[in-house]
């Protein structure tokens, strides 16, 4: 049996959780919320991630019913995400772990969604849509890599959303993309928004000057929509073009399974749209829930599971964070063929 | 519209792409493909109408804006803005450049590597052609480029097809974020074909007085790409 607890806070969610061979033990979780038209800077996200982490471990290990000596390894989200709070769970982490005597590993946080999607939905060889605030691609594993297939050239699909919320000021409670969901569910009329796809990938960035620049307030205030036709508007836009790359890739690698990880994953429309277009190729699709699409630390458990498993630990000279850079090399999952 | 899915219905399906169907006819007795966009049920109506028909308008204005300049792209037979079908020439006797990428790789001939810097020049100057005609494709994979009687040497030609995201325009900007798409396509289809790509973009600068500034936009975009310093 191996056991490893996860440190995810590279964005506003501060997560930890503790995985025994694919069962999830505990995943307690707080997310930093700021007021309506307000986004989550930095350094008061990583104030918010230093007041609470502590807290939230000994959540995680008391709903585990386990002891430090229980835990055989300590992963910690390595990048991308947000520079301040990255560094505070990072040392939180390595902390724990020379205290603990135990080995520290770095994970991939996009790795991290995928192999806890994986887990969760049990999806074989997927075509992979990772849709967050932070992140747009679309990836598909061929020889040993996840390769980048699609993505954002500019802004990720949840910045959109999130910019989206604060223009018109929707609450940031639980999440905008929440809101907007809900609000959505009650418009009706179709608006007309820029839609950009070039080959695979997607660009949001006109959507959002589109509507910050004129017509949001515009459209709003001489009565011509109702801020829930925008929201509905936007859904329909945004996730055509994602359902539409994600379709690009499948017919470009052959691939018969979609899986969606990432905050956005778990927007219901997204995925009933997703599922028509499947549905459309014979094809099938995986999606898992808030609990594991929203940014957590079993996910972070997970990965750093299978990489332990597989002989990886990173030294403690070694256990720096990143804001950018992917590598995406695995060692633990057999090469599949395209 | 109806003569039209009558026709197809007893047509042969090719394949479906993400997009649109597919299917090989005979026309007044030409070989014909004919690409049909059916309506996409995940997305908005009015959304998929609008989508199909400017896709189906720009697909046909840049093959014919190709053609112009001589630049090879199928023939066009007949279109249909009703039911969104466009019947042209079936380029007979071709392959993608995807597939004799993977053939030539696959193969152990001593001229391999000369074989495969020779398309890629081929590609790169065909692309600076079209970028001087201020096409921008779109959809830039090596799926969606054919060569006509691939393995006849120098007798072989390219032909640019799937122009259903394609449109105008003379900004390098768009020509850069072109490249930048096949480029990304290129390096994920074809794995470690970094000289290739590299050779390919050298023919694109030699063929075109105005490709130096495409080539400066297509180092901004790569920069753009969030999260990809990648390794992989």
């Amino acid at each position: 049996m191996t056991v490893v607890i996860g440190f995810e806070g590279s964005a506003n969610k501060i997560g930890i959780g503790i995985i025994r061979d694919g069962e999830v033990l505990s995943n307690p979780r707080r997310t930093y919320i700021t007021p309506p038209g307000q986004g989550f800077m930095p350094s008061d996200t990583a104030r918010h991630h230093r007041a609470v982490i502590l807290t939230v471990l000994k959540e995680a290990l008391d709903q585990a019913g386990l002891k430090p000596a229980d835990i055989d390894c300590v992963a910690y989200t390595k990048g991308p995400g947000m520079g301040a709070p990255l560094v505070t769970v990072a040392l939180v982490a390595r902390t724990v772990a020379q205290l603990w005597g135990k080995p520290l590993l770095g994970v991939n946080h996009c790795v991290g969604h995928i192999e806890m999607g994986r887990l969760i939905t049990k999806a074989n060889n997927p075509t992979v849509l990772y849709v967050s605030g932070g992140n747009t691609q679309v990836i598909a594993y061929s020889e040993r890599r996840y390769r980048i297939f699609g993505e954002t050239i500019d802004i990720a699909v949840g910045n959109c959303l999130d910019r989206f919320a604060r223009v018109i000021k929707i609450s940031n409670d639980p999440s905008p993309g929440y809101n907007i969901e809900q609000m959505a569910k009650k418009g009706s009329q179709y608006v007309e928004l820029p839609y950009t796809v070039k080959g695979m990938d997607v660009s949001f960035s006109g959507i959002l000057s589109y509507i910050e620049v004129s017509s949001a307030h515009k459209m709003l205030s001489s009565g011509q929509c109702t801020a829930e036709d925008l929201c509905f508007s936007l859904q329909e836009t945004l996730f055509s073009m994602l359902v539409e790359i994600t379709e690009r890739a499948m017919a470009h690698c052959g691939s018969q399974e979609v899986l969606i990880v990432g905050g956005v994953g778990c927007n219901l429309r997204l995925q009933e749209m997703m599922d028509v277009m499947c549905k459309e190729r014979g094809a099938k699709l995986f999606a898992t829930d808030e609990r594991f699409c929203i940014d957590n630390g079993a996910m972070i458990a997970q990965a750093g599971w299978e990489m332990f498993r597989s002989g990886h630990v990173t030294e403690l000279k070694d256990s720096w964070i990143t804001q950018r850079s992917l590598c995406l090399f695995t060692t633990w999952r057999t090469p599949w063929v395209i | 519209m109806m003569a039209v899915s009558e026709f197809l219905s007893r047509a042969e399906l090719l394949k479906q792409g993400a997009e649109a169907r597919v299917y090989r006819v005979q026309l007044l007795g030409r070989p014909t493909i004919v690409k049909e966009r059916f309506p996409k049920l995940y997305r908005h109506p009015e959304l998929d109408k609008k989508l199909t028909h400017r896709r189906t308008v720009q697909e046909v204005r840049s093959i014919l804006r190709c053609r112009r300049a001589g630049i090879p792209a199928p023939s066009l037979y007949f279109v249909d803005y009703t039911s969104h079908c466009i019947f042209m020439e079936d380029v007979v006797n071709s392959c993608t450049v995807r597939d004799h990428i993977a053939l030539l790789q696959r193969s152990d001939s001593p001229q391999q590597l000369e074989h495969l810097e020779h398309l890629a020049e081929q590609v790169g100057r065909l692309l600076a052609q079209m970028h001087d005609e201020d096409v921008i494709h779109g959809d830039l994979t090596t799926s969606n480029i054919l060569l006509r009687a691939p393995g006849s040497g120098s007798g072989s030609e390219l032909v640019l097809i799937d122009f259903g995201l394609s449109y105008i325009s003379a900004l390098p900007e768009d020509k850069g974020v072109d490249l930048y798409v096949l480029e990304k396509a290129f390096l994920s289809t074809h794995p470690h074909t970094e000289p290739l790509f590299e050779k390919l973009l050298q023919s694109y600068t030699c063929s075109s007085p105005r490709a130096t500034a495409v080539i400066n936009k297509l180092d901004e975009v790569r920069l753009r790409g969030r999260k990809r310093s990648m390794v992989g």
